[in-house]
């Protein structure tokens, strides 16, 4: 077991280099010149080739990512062109505001999908199945943004529940965990937790309804246990493949939904894409796509290691 | 008089869907008394595994229509509710399957299986539980029984699952065994050990046994009685050994034809032509007798009553002598 997981930790590191590579290269063959967003438009020739020089954009690529690999590695992923801020501590904040809103996102969509699911399997082919498979399919059809917008005509502009937009009444300095705070985390949140709702619902009535199928609940029905028992090994053979969808459910979330977080002027990752890629702020998109990269291949090892704990069929070391 | 173990009387199920209904089983009855061993043999599609399950209510719940009388160890199955099932299956009667790989839960250790099932009824802590399951998996004969307590099903093979299987099944001492064509999925060397097994394990235990099968000589070998099934029907009941060396009905006598035994050498063996009917409609009369090679005008009105030359040995043939 633990071969297995120094193994896959190992197996992780070539990913995230790879990962890295692919970042950077996407940003130097993407078109245009960086400089130009940084120099003035008239700035004479030799300003521009100083500059050039300063941020090293003169030496050749593999001596380029030499270089930017380095610094990552330490934790700087260099200064803004925009606003000349460290990346790092943006990104920080950032992120902690986007794993605010995953998690809660994350939370509510894994509960709902997950009795959704099961309901929907138990009760196949009743109306509360039928209903829930529409629930889940209007969950993934729906465009989150537009969604998005209505709950704010509903709930901010019609209603005057909750607040339409950003990240607390003092901005997002200064987040507590109390219902002033709360509140502006909710219509996002929901908003954001309807495909992994509709996703994870499909999920899990798919899974579940074929174990229900399977012979060895039958013998589990042949012993008598009753409901309660069977639905414990139930949920012990469903986690594995629910907890991979999950997994990369979380990961999307934690991308950050550029649209959503600009519905709801929300300052997390998703935001600062898109700052970063309208004012062609490469350090900024670099950092923060290699950052969430990283993320999601960590989250993928952490799922694959918990499968792993809960399947032992999978257990090869 | 004392009731008997089991006590079947005209039991008929239908599997009923929105597109069709299918009648499994067509009146079956019968008695079982205790420690004694019953074999329904009949082939695919005949009924015999649904009548098993029935006499623990464990076909599909909602799709299941049940009617006649069944009753086990003085329990009335037709009419328990689930949660009264619950109690009686694991404790009063319990079940081993045809294949020991999907019947056990591949994420639960061995142990853990059996343990459960002890919990469940005798109440009994987990240490305590524990350590019934190691002694059920030495009362099963199973090698190492305390490192295969926490081994996965997928770790067993084929003939030790079984033997795990039996343990899970024998672990709160069941007044009556069924048994779900135990040894076709196995190796035919492991076939004959876990015959053994169970029929040791019956005689030690006192149980009643009814076993499921399309194999003769598995029947042969457990069983004292023996009931032929055909179209959702008996169509033949008798001890083992008279209806093994003479066989009443035209059906039976076409499956010892189409069996290897020994004293054979150059003859062929014979087969049955046709196929058994589409359950969908019960046939009026005989269900053999689209096949039957010596079909008469009386086979066809209505379905021939049992008719016993000798007593004990009956079958549902017009030709079959009726002893007065």
């Amino acid at each position: 077991m633990l071969l297995y997981l120094i193994r896959r930790i190992l197996y992780a590191i070539p990913i995230a280099l790879a990962v890295g590579l692919v970042c950077f290269m996407l940003v130097q063959i993407a078109p245009g010149d960086p400089i130009n967003a940084i120099v003035p438009a008239d700035a004479p020739q030799e300003v521009v080739e100083q500059v050039r020089r300063d941020y090293g954009l003169d030496k050749p690529l593999p001596v380029q990512f030499g270089i930017w690999l380095s610094r990552v590695v330490q934790g700087d992923l260099g200064r803004s062109l925009a606003t000349g801020r460290p990346v790092t501590a943006d990104l920080v904040s950032a992120i902690g505001n986007t794993l605010m809103l995953a998690l809660a996102a994350a939370g509510i969509g894994f509960v709902m999908g997950s009795i959704l699911g099961t309901i929907a399997a138990v009760f196949r082919g009743s109306w509360l199945d039928k209903l829930a498979v529409g629930f889940a399919a209007a969950g993934v059809s729906i465009p989150h943004y537009w969604l998005g917008m209505v709950m704010v005509v509903l709930f901010s502009v019609t209603l005057n529940w909750l607040p339409a937009m950003g990240a607390g009444p003092g901005g997002s300095g200064s987040w507590a965990w109390d219902w002033e705070h709360i509140k502006y985390l909710v219509l996002p949140a929901v908003t954001l937790s309807v495909i992994p709702m509709g996703i994870i619902t499909r999920t899990v009535r798919g899974v579940v309804m074929e174990l229900l199928n399977q012979d060895f609940v039958t013998t589990l029905r042949g012993k008598g246990l009753r409901r309660g028992g069977i639905a414990l090994h139930v949920v012990k053979n469903a986690a594995p493949s629910v907890l991979a969808v999950m997994g990369l459910q979380l990961g999307y979330l934690m991308g950050g939904s550029i649209l959503v977080e600009t519905v709801f002027s929300w300052p997390g990752t998703g935001f600062l894409l898109n700052s970063a890629i309208f004012q062609r702020d490469l350090p900024v998109l670099q950092g923060t796509i290699l950052v969430l990269a990283i993320f999601f291949v960590a989250l993928n090892l952490a799922v694959d290691l918990i499968q792993t704990a809960l399947d032992p069929r999978i257990r090869r070391a | 008089m004392s009731e008997s173990l089991v006590h079947v009387r005209d039991l008929n199920v239908r599997f009923v869907t929105r597109d069709a209904t299918v009648n499994a089983v067509n009146g079956v009855s019968f008695d079982l008394a205790e420690r004694e061993s019953l074999c329904i043999l009949g082939e695919s599609g005949s009924g015999k595994s649904v009548t098993l399950r029935a006499l623990m209510a464990l076909n599909p719940p909602r799709r299941t229509k049940l009617s006649g009388t069944v009753r086990v160890g003085g329990h009335d199955i037709i009419t328990a509710s689930e949660r009264r099932m619950a109690d009686i299956r694991g404790s009063t009667v319990s079940m081993i399957f045809q294949e020991p790989m999907t019947a056990l839960d591949p994420v639960f250790t061995i142990g853990r299986q059996i343990a459960e099932t002890v919990m469940r009824h005798e109440g009994l802590s987990r240490a305590e539980a524990d350590k019934r399951a190691l002694e059920l998996l030495e009362l099963v004969q199973i090698p190492s029984a305390k490192r295969r307590l926490a081994a996965y099903p997928h770790e067993l093979s084929g003939g030790l699952r079984q033997r795990a299987m039996i343990a899970i099944a024998l672990s709160c001492r069941p007044k009556l065994l069924l048994a779900d064509e135990p040894t076709t999925a196995l190796d035919a060397t492991v076939q004959i050990q876990i015959l053994l097994l169970l029929r040791r394990l019956q005689q030690e235990m006192g149980m009643g046994v009814i076993f499921v099968t399309h194999d003769l000589g598995v029947a042969g070998e457990i069983a004292d009685r023996v009931a032929v099934m055909y179209a959702g029907k008996f169509i033949e009941e008798g001890p083992v050994r008279d209806l093994m060396r003479g066989p009443l009905h035209p059906y039976a006598q076409g499956l010892l034809g189409a069996t290897v035994h020994a004293g054979m050498r150059g003859e062929r063996l014979t087969t049955i032509p046709g196929a058994p009917p589409n359950l969908e409609r019960v046939p009026q009369g005989c269900a053999f007798a689209p096949r039957c090679p010596y079909v008469e005008e009386a086979c066809l009105p209505k379905v021939p009553d049992f008719r016993s030359p000798v007593p004990g040995h009956a079958a549902r043939c017009v030709r079959v002598p009726q002893a007065a």
